[in-house]
Protein backbone atom coordinates (compact mmCIF):
# COMPACT_ATOMS: atom_id res chain seq x y z
CA UNK A 1 0.00 0.00 0.00
CA UNK A 2 2.93 2.31 0.53
CA UNK A 3 5.23 0.89 -2.12
CA UNK A 4 4.76 3.96 -4.32
CA UNK A 5 6.81 6.14 -1.96
CA UNK A 6 10.20 6.81 -3.52
CA UNK A 7 13.26 5.91 -1.47
CA UNK A 8 16.92 6.72 -1.90
CA UNK A 9 19.44 3.99 -2.52
CA UNK A 10 20.99 4.73 0.90
CA UNK A 11 17.99 3.21 2.65
CA UNK A 12 17.89 -0.14 0.88
CA UNK A 13 18.63 -3.23 2.93
CA UNK A 14 16.99 -1.89 6.09
CA UNK A 15 15.70 -4.28 8.74
CA UNK A 16 12.92 -3.80 11.24
CA UNK A 17 15.55 -3.72 13.95
CA UNK A 18 17.47 -0.87 12.27
CA UNK A 19 14.22 1.07 11.76
CA UNK A 20 13.32 0.72 15.43
CA UNK A 21 16.84 1.80 16.43
CA UNK A 22 16.67 4.85 14.20
CA UNK A 23 13.24 5.83 15.50
CA UNK A 24 14.43 5.55 19.11
CA UNK A 25 17.59 7.48 18.30
CA UNK A 26 19.71 4.62 19.62
CA UNK A 27 21.28 4.86 16.17
CA UNK A 28 23.77 7.69 16.83
CA UNK A 29 23.93 8.74 13.20
CA UNK A 30 20.24 9.54 13.23
CA UNK A 31 21.00 12.72 15.18
CA UNK A 32 21.75 15.52 12.78
CA UNK A 33 22.94 19.08 12.95
CA UNK A 34 19.86 20.59 11.29
CA UNK A 35 17.61 19.09 13.94
CA UNK A 36 19.86 20.34 16.76
CA UNK A 37 19.86 23.87 15.33
CA UNK A 38 16.10 23.73 14.97
CA UNK A 39 15.73 22.57 18.55
CA UNK A 40 17.76 25.55 19.76
CA UNK A 41 15.54 27.86 17.73
CA UNK A 42 12.44 26.28 19.29
CA UNK A 43 13.93 26.65 22.78
CA UNK A 44 14.50 30.38 22.15
CA UNK A 45 10.92 30.71 20.94
CA UNK A 46 9.66 28.90 24.03
CA UNK A 47 11.62 31.28 26.27
CA UNK A 48 10.07 34.29 24.52
CA UNK A 49 6.56 32.87 24.71
CA UNK A 50 7.05 31.98 28.37
CA UNK A 51 8.15 35.54 29.18
CA UNK A 52 5.23 37.04 27.26
CA UNK A 53 2.77 34.74 29.03
CA UNK A 54 4.43 35.58 32.37
CA UNK A 55 4.90 31.88 33.13
CA UNK A 56 8.39 31.89 34.63
CA UNK A 57 9.37 31.76 38.29
CA UNK A 58 12.99 32.36 37.29
CA UNK A 59 14.67 33.33 34.00
CA UNK A 60 18.42 32.80 33.76
CA UNK A 61 21.43 33.27 31.52
CA UNK A 62 25.14 32.53 31.78
CA UNK A 63 27.55 35.28 30.85
CA UNK A 64 31.35 35.25 30.53
CA UNK A 65 33.38 37.55 32.72
CA UNK A 66 37.04 38.06 33.66
CA UNK A 67 36.29 36.11 36.87
CA UNK A 68 34.73 33.19 35.03
CA UNK A 69 31.23 32.37 33.77
CA UNK A 70 28.52 34.00 35.88
CA UNK A 71 25.02 32.63 36.22
CA UNK A 72 22.50 35.49 36.41
CA UNK A 73 18.90 34.82 37.36
CA UNK A 74 15.88 37.08 37.67
CA UNK A 75 12.33 36.91 38.99
CA UNK A 76 9.63 39.28 37.79
CA UNK A 77 10.72 41.55 40.67
CA UNK A 78 14.39 41.76 39.77
CA UNK A 79 17.84 40.19 39.80
CA UNK A 80 17.63 37.42 42.38
CA UNK A 81 20.91 35.52 41.97
CA UNK A 82 24.41 35.90 40.62
CA UNK A 83 26.47 32.71 40.94
CA UNK A 84 30.11 31.90 40.35
CA UNK A 85 31.17 28.76 38.57
CA UNK A 86 32.67 27.53 41.86
CA UNK A 87 29.16 27.25 43.30
CA UNK A 88 28.10 24.84 40.55
CA UNK A 89 25.53 26.44 38.24
CA UNK A 90 23.41 23.27 37.99
CA UNK A 91 23.23 23.07 41.76
CA UNK A 92 22.29 26.75 42.03
CA UNK A 93 19.49 26.29 39.49
CA UNK A 94 18.14 23.34 41.47
CA UNK A 95 18.17 25.47 44.62
CA UNK A 96 16.38 28.31 42.85
CA UNK A 97 13.76 25.89 41.55
CA UNK A 98 13.20 24.41 45.01
CA UNK A 99 12.97 27.84 46.65
CA UNK A 100 11.28 30.08 44.09
CA UNK A 101 9.32 27.60 41.96
CA UNK A 102 10.30 25.01 39.32
CA UNK A 103 9.43 27.11 36.27
CA UNK A 104 13.09 27.97 35.73
CA UNK A 105 14.09 28.55 32.12
CA UNK A 106 17.11 29.69 30.12
CA UNK A 107 15.76 32.98 28.77
CA UNK A 108 18.82 35.14 28.01
CA UNK A 109 16.91 38.04 26.47
CA UNK A 110 15.25 38.64 29.84
CA UNK A 111 18.73 39.13 31.32
CA UNK A 112 20.04 41.47 28.61
CA UNK A 113 20.09 44.62 30.80
CA UNK A 114 22.08 43.07 33.64
CA UNK A 115 24.46 41.26 31.27
CA UNK A 116 25.13 44.53 29.46
CA UNK A 117 25.77 46.34 32.76
CA UNK A 118 28.10 43.57 33.94
CA UNK A 119 30.07 43.88 30.69
CA UNK A 120 30.34 47.64 31.24
CA UNK A 121 31.40 47.12 34.86
CA UNK A 122 34.12 44.62 33.98
CA UNK A 123 35.47 46.89 31.25
CA UNK A 124 35.67 49.79 33.73
CA UNK A 125 32.86 51.82 32.14
CA UNK A 126 30.31 51.42 34.92
CA UNK A 127 30.51 52.07 38.66
CA UNK A 128 26.88 51.56 39.72
CA UNK A 129 24.39 48.88 38.73
CA UNK A 130 20.97 50.16 37.77
CA UNK A 131 18.83 47.03 37.69
CA UNK A 132 15.99 46.10 40.03
CA UNK A 133 17.21 43.64 42.68
CA UNK A 134 15.11 40.99 44.39
CA UNK A 135 16.69 40.21 47.76
CA UNK A 136 14.08 37.67 48.85
CA UNK A 137 16.73 34.94 49.23
CA UNK A 138 18.19 36.87 52.14
CA UNK A 139 16.24 37.69 55.29
CA UNK A 140 16.64 39.21 58.74
CA UNK A 141 20.09 40.37 59.80
CA UNK A 142 21.72 39.14 56.58
CA UNK A 143 19.26 41.21 54.61
CA UNK A 144 20.07 44.35 56.60
CA UNK A 145 23.77 43.78 55.90
CA UNK A 146 23.08 43.54 52.16
CA UNK A 147 21.00 46.73 52.30
CA UNK A 148 24.06 48.45 53.75
CA UNK A 149 26.49 46.93 51.22
CA UNK A 150 24.61 48.55 48.35
CA UNK A 151 25.60 51.90 49.86
CA UNK A 152 29.37 51.19 49.82
CA UNK A 153 30.65 53.08 46.81
CA UNK A 154 32.82 51.88 43.93
CA UNK A 155 36.51 51.56 44.86
CA UNK A 156 35.83 51.92 48.60
CA UNK A 157 36.32 49.15 51.15
CA UNK A 158 34.97 48.68 54.67
CA UNK A 159 35.96 46.17 57.32
CA UNK A 160 33.56 43.54 58.66
CA UNK A 161 33.61 45.55 61.92
CA UNK A 162 32.66 48.77 60.08
CA UNK A 163 29.67 47.03 58.53
CA UNK A 164 28.63 45.52 61.88
CA UNK A 165 28.65 48.99 63.46
CA UNK A 166 26.82 50.50 60.49
CA UNK A 167 23.95 48.04 60.82
CA UNK A 168 23.74 48.77 64.58
CA UNK A 169 25.19 45.53 65.90
CA UNK A 170 28.92 46.14 66.52
CA UNK A 171 29.51 42.70 68.02
CA UNK A 172 28.11 40.86 65.02
CA UNK A 173 31.38 40.86 63.05
CA UNK A 174 31.22 37.13 62.36
CA UNK A 175 27.56 37.35 61.33
CA UNK A 176 28.49 40.09 58.85
CA UNK A 177 31.02 37.66 57.39
CA UNK A 178 28.28 35.06 57.04
CA UNK A 179 25.95 37.60 55.43
CA UNK A 180 28.63 38.44 52.87
CA UNK A 181 29.39 34.76 52.25
CA UNK A 182 25.73 34.07 51.57
CA UNK A 183 25.07 37.16 49.45
CA UNK A 184 22.78 35.86 46.68
CA UNK A 185 23.77 38.65 44.27
CA UNK A 186 27.55 39.10 44.54
CA UNK A 187 29.33 41.66 42.31
CA UNK A 188 26.06 43.62 41.89
CA UNK A 189 25.59 43.86 45.68
CA UNK A 190 29.27 44.49 46.40
CA UNK A 191 30.21 42.18 49.25
CA UNK A 192 33.71 42.14 47.73
CA UNK A 193 34.15 45.66 49.17
CA UNK A 194 34.17 44.23 52.69
CA UNK A 195 37.66 43.17 53.80
CA UNK A 196 39.33 42.18 57.07
CA UNK A 197 40.40 44.96 59.43
CA UNK A 198 43.99 43.62 59.42
CA UNK A 199 44.14 44.37 55.72
CA UNK A 200 43.76 40.75 54.60
CA UNK A 201 41.38 40.13 51.74
CA UNK A 202 39.02 37.77 53.52
CA UNK A 203 37.11 34.90 52.02
CA UNK A 204 34.89 35.15 48.97
CA UNK A 205 32.30 32.82 47.55
CA UNK A 206 33.82 33.18 44.10
CA UNK A 207 37.33 32.49 45.42
CA UNK A 208 39.94 34.88 46.83
CA UNK A 209 41.41 35.47 43.37
CA UNK A 210 38.07 36.75 42.09
CA UNK A 211 37.79 39.13 45.06
CA UNK A 212 41.32 40.45 44.42
CA UNK A 213 40.48 40.90 40.72
CA UNK A 214 37.35 42.93 41.56
CA UNK A 215 39.19 45.14 44.07
CA UNK A 216 42.02 45.73 41.57
CA UNK A 217 39.50 46.54 38.83
CA UNK A 218 37.89 49.16 41.10
CA UNK A 219 41.22 50.56 42.23
CA UNK A 220 41.79 51.42 38.56
CA UNK B 1 12.16 15.88 46.83
CA UNK B 2 11.34 18.73 44.48
CA UNK B 3 10.92 18.99 40.72
CA UNK B 4 14.06 19.73 38.72
CA UNK B 5 14.22 23.16 37.04
CA UNK B 6 12.01 23.15 33.94
CA UNK B 7 15.09 23.96 31.87
CA UNK B 8 16.40 20.47 32.66
CA UNK B 9 13.15 18.99 31.33
CA UNK B 10 13.51 20.91 28.06
CA UNK B 11 17.14 19.85 27.63
CA UNK B 12 16.49 16.20 28.49
CA UNK B 13 13.29 15.64 26.55
CA UNK B 14 13.08 18.43 23.93
CA UNK B 15 14.68 16.27 21.25
CA UNK B 16 12.46 13.24 21.81
CA UNK B 17 9.29 15.34 21.86
CA UNK B 18 10.32 17.02 18.60
CA UNK B 19 10.85 13.61 17.00
CA UNK B 20 7.44 12.45 18.22
CA UNK B 21 5.82 15.58 16.76
CA UNK B 22 7.65 15.02 13.48
CA UNK B 23 6.53 11.44 13.31
CA UNK B 24 2.89 12.47 13.39
CA UNK B 25 2.91 15.89 11.67
CA UNK B 26 4.67 17.61 8.76
CA UNK B 27 7.79 19.51 9.97
CA UNK B 28 6.35 23.05 10.11
CA UNK B 29 3.29 21.84 12.01
CA UNK B 30 5.55 19.69 14.20
CA UNK B 31 7.42 22.81 15.34
CA UNK B 32 4.13 24.43 16.37
CA UNK B 33 3.06 21.29 18.21
CA UNK B 34 6.43 21.22 20.03
CA UNK B 35 5.99 24.85 21.12
CA UNK B 36 2.43 24.47 22.36
CA UNK B 37 3.37 21.21 24.11
CA UNK B 38 6.21 22.78 26.10
CA UNK B 39 4.25 25.94 26.84
CA UNK B 40 1.36 23.87 28.22
CA UNK B 41 3.84 21.68 30.12
CA UNK B 42 5.54 24.75 31.61
CA UNK B 43 2.20 26.08 32.76
CA UNK B 44 1.21 22.78 34.41
CA UNK B 45 4.69 21.83 35.66
CA UNK B 46 4.38 22.93 39.32
CA UNK B 47 1.42 20.55 39.72
CA UNK B 48 3.34 17.52 38.42
CA UNK B 49 4.18 14.88 41.05
CA UNK B 50 7.98 14.92 41.49
CA UNK B 51 8.52 11.20 40.73
CA UNK B 52 6.37 11.22 37.57
CA UNK B 53 7.51 9.80 34.24
CA UNK B 54 8.22 13.22 32.72
CA UNK B 55 8.82 11.98 29.19
CA UNK B 56 5.54 10.03 29.19
CA UNK B 57 3.76 13.10 30.51
CA UNK B 58 5.23 15.23 27.70
CA UNK B 59 4.40 12.67 25.00
CA UNK B 60 0.80 12.58 26.25
CA UNK B 61 0.56 16.38 26.01
CA UNK B 62 2.24 16.27 22.58
CA UNK B 63 -0.39 13.79 21.36
CA UNK B 64 -3.21 16.17 22.30
CA UNK B 65 -1.43 19.21 20.88
CA UNK B 66 -0.63 17.37 17.65
CA UNK B 67 -4.33 16.63 17.20
CA UNK B 68 -5.13 20.33 17.79
CA UNK B 69 -2.47 21.45 15.30
CA UNK B 70 -3.59 18.90 12.68
CA UNK B 71 -7.21 20.08 13.03
CA UNK B 72 -6.18 23.72 12.68
CA UNK B 73 -4.05 22.87 9.63
CA UNK B 74 -6.96 20.95 8.08
CA UNK B 75 -9.21 24.00 8.50
CA UNK B 76 -6.67 26.45 7.12
CA UNK B 77 -6.35 26.61 3.32
CA UNK B 78 -3.00 25.06 2.48
CA UNK B 79 -1.41 23.67 -0.67
CA UNK B 80 0.26 20.98 1.41
CA UNK B 81 -1.53 18.13 3.07
CA UNK B 82 1.07 15.66 4.21
CA UNK B 83 -1.61 13.43 5.66
CA UNK B 84 -3.09 12.56 2.28
CA UNK B 85 -1.28 9.54 0.96
CA UNK B 86 -1.38 10.51 -2.68
CA UNK B 87 1.31 9.41 -5.10
CA UNK B 88 2.70 12.93 -5.25
CA UNK B 89 2.67 13.53 -1.51
CA UNK B 90 6.34 12.61 -1.20
CA UNK B 91 7.36 15.55 -3.36
CA UNK B 92 5.42 18.14 -1.34
CA UNK B 93 7.30 20.17 1.23
CA UNK B 94 5.88 22.20 4.06
CA UNK B 95 7.36 25.72 4.37
CA UNK B 96 10.58 25.67 6.38
CA UNK B 97 10.76 21.91 6.18
CA UNK B 98 13.68 21.64 3.79
CA UNK B 99 16.43 21.20 6.36
CA UNK B 100 14.65 18.31 7.96
CA UNK B 101 13.48 16.58 4.81
CA UNK B 102 16.94 16.74 3.33
CA UNK B 103 18.60 15.27 6.39
CA UNK B 104 19.67 11.71 5.72
CA UNK B 105 16.92 10.02 7.73
CA UNK B 106 14.22 12.16 6.12
CA UNK B 107 12.95 9.18 4.09
CA UNK B 108 12.14 7.24 7.23
CA UNK B 109 10.20 10.12 8.79
CA UNK B 110 8.30 10.81 5.61
CA UNK B 111 7.37 7.15 5.50
CA UNK B 112 6.25 7.23 9.15
CA UNK B 113 3.97 10.18 8.43
CA UNK B 114 2.44 8.23 5.58
CA UNK B 115 1.41 5.29 7.76
CA UNK B 116 -2.30 4.83 8.54
CA UNK B 117 -3.13 7.05 11.52
CA UNK B 118 -3.27 4.38 14.23
CA UNK B 119 -0.02 2.74 13.14
CA UNK B 120 1.63 6.14 12.87
CA UNK B 121 0.58 7.10 16.40
CA UNK B 122 1.52 3.72 17.86
CA UNK B 123 4.96 3.83 16.23
CA UNK B 124 5.50 7.47 17.28
CA UNK B 125 4.50 7.08 20.91
CA UNK B 126 6.07 3.67 21.54
CA UNK B 127 9.18 3.57 19.37
CA UNK B 128 10.01 7.28 19.23
CA UNK B 129 8.52 8.52 22.50
CA UNK B 130 9.28 5.42 24.55
CA UNK B 131 5.77 5.03 26.02
CA UNK B 132 4.93 1.48 27.13
CA UNK B 133 2.16 -0.15 25.07
CA UNK B 134 -0.29 0.05 27.99
CA UNK B 135 0.02 3.86 27.93
CA UNK B 136 -0.12 3.98 24.12
CA UNK B 137 -3.35 1.97 24.25
CA UNK B 138 -4.81 4.36 26.78
CA UNK B 139 -3.82 7.35 24.67
CA UNK B 140 -5.30 5.87 21.49
CA UNK B 141 -8.40 4.46 23.15
CA UNK B 142 -7.59 0.83 22.37
CA UNK B 143 -6.28 -2.22 24.21
CA UNK B 144 -2.61 -2.75 25.02
CA UNK B 145 -2.57 -5.66 22.58
CA UNK B 146 -4.12 -3.56 19.79
CA UNK B 147 -1.51 -0.83 20.39
CA UNK B 148 1.26 -3.43 20.17
CA UNK B 149 -0.21 -4.83 16.94
CA UNK B 150 -0.54 -1.37 15.36
CA UNK B 151 3.09 -0.54 16.14
CA UNK B 152 4.23 -3.91 14.83
CA UNK B 153 2.20 -3.51 11.62
CA UNK B 154 3.63 -0.01 11.27
CA UNK B 155 7.23 -1.21 11.55
CA UNK B 156 6.62 -3.99 8.99
CA UNK B 157 5.07 -1.49 6.65
CA UNK B 158 8.04 0.87 7.08
CA UNK B 159 10.47 -1.93 6.27
CA UNK B 160 8.56 -2.79 3.10
CA UNK B 161 8.40 0.87 2.09
CA UNK B 162 12.06 1.56 2.71
CA UNK B 163 13.34 -1.61 1.04
CA UNK B 164 10.92 -1.09 -1.85
CA UNK B 165 9.95 -4.73 -1.75
CA UNK B 166 6.56 -5.59 -3.26
CA UNK B 167 3.78 -5.72 -0.73
CA UNK B 168 2.87 -9.26 0.30
CA UNK B 169 -0.45 -10.39 -1.10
Amino acid sequence: MTSSVPVSSATTGVTERSIVAQLALSDVEASDIETDANLRRLQHRLAQQAIEADLLDVAFAVTDSPIGPLLVATTTVGLVRVAFELEGHEHVLEQLGATLGPRVLHAPRRLDPVVRQLDEYFSGRRQRFEVPIDLRLSTGFRRSVLDHLVAIGYGITESYGDVARAVGNPKAVRAVGTACATNPVPVVVPCHRVVRSDGAIGNYLGGTEAKIALLELEAG
Amino acid sequence: MSLPPFDTVVRQHGGVVLRVCRAVLPPADADDAWSTTFLAALEAYPRLTPDSNVRGWLVTIAHRKAIDVARAAARAPSPVDDRSRTASAATHRAPGADAFIESHDGDLWNAVRRLPVKQRHAVAYHHVGGLPYVDVGELLGCSTEAARRSASDGISSLRRTLTRKPVDP
